[in-house]
């Protein structure tokens, strides 16, 4: 315990210095500022601002990315309660009650629930990252090759579960991740594989330019075939600290959300994505007159809110105490972290002490600014919204060519993005999701290692998963994810909740 | 307006033979750094750099191209014209390794580019993980043969430092076939190290340093020709009895071929001064280097390393089961 609070201490050293406070500041601003843009959540945001942070040291590109992190998520609610579009899919539930509040001239005080109630969840789940943090990377070390490919079995198993839609679609999505990350040059061999003796692709394809394509520039198509009308309120924003009798009954709702988010974000797969869902339907459930639920209900903005962010920090625990991304803004920061030459993993805690802790620390700086930068800035956000698209999609894109050419210095990059663009929104059209994507493709180049270093570890034996108990046992609990999904009782019930 | 414009023109008709009678620079230079930003390479690319640019009176800026083991970028740099303003930064790798790595190879690093100077050397150690039977390097070299089929060394992925220098060593061990666990990155090769997941791997020592002190990993022997003062206790392979395993992750400056002279000597003598500065010389230290000596830091002795390295990886390299 006394530990823990060095640990934080020294976490706290790094992340208030001035240059990371700046960091922190900036990351929170811009994060929100393109968070808040229709259609662009903190996928496409991280995506689109990845490369500016690489002139900066490791702790403060990544101190500002997690400040752009939870800025975009904070910006995604607040185009949610403002303009009815949820940002990403953990904003979905905030625009039922959230713009209903709005419509009734208390936007402001859905504003500032939302802040709160993240702010307290924020809180909570950094002391819950700080406290796990060191006991789970000691359990680190009892994973060897075998038990990290399970354990990403797993995750994948979770991801197909709990994605959006349809399994078989979602299924396919990971598959394609999974095979777009086999081009490039052999690990084992140093031999090219489905390159088409085409140089720029012995590498393999670029983390960057697949998140950008197909979450940037797909997000840009998708959104210029909607007509330009945007419901945005043009009600006053009205008073933004909540009342006496508000805080009373958000109150609770924020303690429990933050509770069920904090544990579905551990979850590997994207379970984050399940919180505010699980917290909405909790709270409506115990709730005297759930008939009130829909029309603007402070309850139902203040639980699903704490549960996003509380689950959007402790999904960092998997990241920094494994080095697996259980989803695909993770995935983004894995990439984020390994163009900053820090391999994500157990070994971060020991060789990077300042940069796992000062990170830690900077989480709660950030939704310290988040409130303190946010509810001023209100304003701000509401013209931003009135922004008309013709000037602000040129203007996404051109940053985005920008950065995507700055990371390797390579035209055939940008060329690259341009194609995974088209191929992005060909998937959106189909239905298909892009996310579990992505995570198929960070976790794909993970696997393929893990699973042959196994195998040769093994000599050769597929008998090594299943003889090791830990690898066991994961593996079971994915066979058995899958098979409770797939019985029809349970994915009536899953189509339920995703339609809800 | 008139006026302006007469003044302006006379200012450019003064100006112009002047830039050209003026010396090399006049504009930023371009170091190019075949590897991502942040990794070893490229921090001790821009240390250098840095002080470098005060010497030379014009920027030197830092650019990352990476790609194909480092070489993407090495080919880019020493086929640009050799005016000077394009020079990259690469190691032993890309210098020495890749001839025999890389079959199609576009560039080569012994005939057809200027060496300019050595920035760096990096021990290399062979370290095992703590529970490995062999106590000393005299014992590891026999458990190793003895062992073939049951000892699995660990690797950063084909064509890295340590990918490279344990080939040598599985080489002269006469071992080459040994089972052979590629990892991304020492990182993570050295987190299976530590967990006991692999028996061992050679590494430079700015990656295994801490590991060793902590007492999580043990250290056979460095392959330098002195211990190191960040690890005194190491013995070197000289000492423990493998004197012919001798080998260091370098980096170096090298330009396209046929650089004029006075460039040649302006950028050998910015880099010599920066290797003398005291905050480039602790910063550099900070990171386990060896500086370069005297001989090293000229084009010709950095040129005769890179070819004796070459000569020593060559065979052992092109000769490495590709499994």
């Amino acid at each position: 315990m006394s530990e823990m609070f060095a640990n934080l201490g020294l976490g706290f050293s790094v992340a208030l210095s001035f240059q990371n406070i700046a960091l922190a500041f900036v990351g929170c601003l811009v994060g929100t500022l393109v968070g808040v843009l229709p259609g662009v959540g903190p996928i496409a945001t991280i995506a689109m601002l990845l490369p500016i942070t690489f002139g900066l040291d490791p702790v403060g590109a990544l101190i500002m990315l997690a400040g752009i992190y939870y800025g975009a998520q904070y910006g995604g609610s607040t185009t949610a309660i403002l303009v009815n579009i949820p940002g990403e899919a953990t904003s979905v539930v905030t625009t039922l009650d959230g713009h209903q509040m709005a419509r009734q001239g208390r936007a402001g005080v859905a504003l500032g629930t939302a802040a709160l109630a993240s702010f307290f969840a924020g809180c909570v789940a950094t002391v819950v990252i700080a406290a796990l943090g060191a006991p789970l990377t000691k359990l680190a070390l009892l994973f060897g090759p075998a038990e990290y490919f399970s354990l990403m079995v797993m995750g994948l198993c979770f991801a197909v579960v709990l994605a959006r839609g349809s399994i078989l679609k979602a299924f396919c999505m990971i598959m394609l991740g999974l095979l777009l990350s086999t081009v490039g040059t052999d690990l084992e061999t140093g031999q090219e594989r489905m390159t088409f003796g085409f140089p720029p692709l012995s590498d393999g394809i670029d983390f960057a330019v697949l998140a950008m394509g197909v979450f940037g520039f797909a997000e840009v198509l998708r959104n210029l075939e909607n007509p330009e009308a945007r419901d945005v309120v043009r009600a006053k924003i009205g008073r933004l600290l909540p009342g006496w009798s508000d805080i009373k009954q958000a109150a609770m709702p924020v303690v429990r959300g933050t509770g069920i988010g904090a544990i579905l974000g551990i979850l590997p797969g994207n379970g984050a994505v399940l919180g505010p869902f699980a917290s909405y339907t909790v709270e409506k459930k115990i709730a005297k007159d759930p008939s009130r639920f829909g029309k603007g209900a402070i309850e139902g903005v203040a639980g699903p809110e704490a549960a996003n962010n509380a689950g959007a920090q402790t999904a960092f625990i998997p990241l920094l105490t494994l080095g697996i991304p259980p989803n695909a803004v993770m995935a983004l920061m894995v990439g984020a972290m390994t163009i900053h030459g820090i391999i994500p993993g157990p070994q971060v805690m020991t060789k990077n002490p300042d940069l796992f802790w000062g990170m830690i620390a900077s989480m709660w700086i950030g939704n310290l600014m988040l409130l303190v930068i946010n509810l001023p800035l209100v304003g701000l956000w509401v013209k931003l919204l009135q922004v008309p698209y013709r000037l602000m999609f040129p203007a996404i894109l051109i940053f985005c060519s920008i950065g995507i050419y700055s990371v390797n210095n390579q035209p055939v990059d940008v060329a690259f993005t341009a194609l995974f663009g088209l191929f992005g929104y060909l998937l959106i059209k189909l239905g298909f999701e892009p996310a579990p994507m992505l995570l198929g493709f960070v976790l794909g180049k993970l696997m393929e290692e893990k699973l042959r270093q196994a195998l040769i570890i093994s000599r050769g034996s597929f008998m090594t998963f299943i003889e090791r108990p830990i690898s066991a046992g994961l593996l079971l609990v994915a066979v058995a994810i899958l098979v409770i999904a797939l019985m029809p009782a349970m994915s009536k019930k899953r189509e339920e909740v995703f339609t809800e | 307006m008139k006026k302006l414009a007469l003044s302006l023109t006379a200012a450019l008709a003064l100006a112009l033979p002047a830039q050209a009678q003026s010396k090399y620079p006049e504009r930023p230079i371009t170091m190019i750094v075949p590897f991502a930003a942040g990794g070893p390479t490229d921090i001790i690319a821009r240390i250098v750099g840095e002080n470098m640019s005060k010497t030379l009176g014009q920027q030197v800026v830092v650019e990352n191209v990476a790609g194909a083991g480092g070489t993407t970028g090495i080919t880019r740099a020493v086929t640009a014209t050799p005016d000077g303003y394009t020079i990259a930064m690469g190691h032993l790798g890309t210098f020495s390794a890749a001839p025999a790595t890389y079959p199609g190879l576009k560039y080569d690093p012994i005939n057809g580019m200027q060496t300019i100077g050595l920035a760096g050397g990096t021990p290399i150690l062979i370290v095992a993980k703590k529970a490995f039977a062999p106590k000393d390097l005299k014992e590891f070299v026999t458990y190793v043969k003895a062992n073939t089929d049951k000892v699995n060394e660990a690797h950063a992925g084909v064509g890295s430092v340590s990918w490279t220098t344990c080939t040598l060593l599985k080489g002269q061990l006469g071992v080459p076939k040994l089972n052979s666990v590629a990892y991304r990155g020492t990182g993570p090769a050295l987190n299976d190290l530590v967990s006991g997941q692999v028996d061992f791997m050679c590494d430079q020592i700015v990656s295994v340093a801490e590991q060793i002190k902590a007492g999580t990993i043990k250290a056979y022997a460095i392959a330098s020709a002195e211990r190191s003062p960040a690890l005194p206790d190491v013995p070197t392979t000289k000492e423990a009895g493998l004197p012919e395993y001798q080998i260091e992750a370098w980096n170096g400056i090298a330009a396209p071929k046929g650089l004029p002279k006075d460039v040649v000597d302006k950028l050998v003598d910015a880099l010599d001064k920066a290797l003398n500065d005291e905050t480039v010389k602790k910063r550099l230290l900070d990171l386990g280097t060896v500086l370069p000596t005297k001989e090293e830091r000229t084009p010709a002795g950095f040129a005769a390393l890179i070819k004796r390295d070459a000569d020593k990886l060559s065979p052992v390299l092109s000769a490495a089961p590709k499994q």
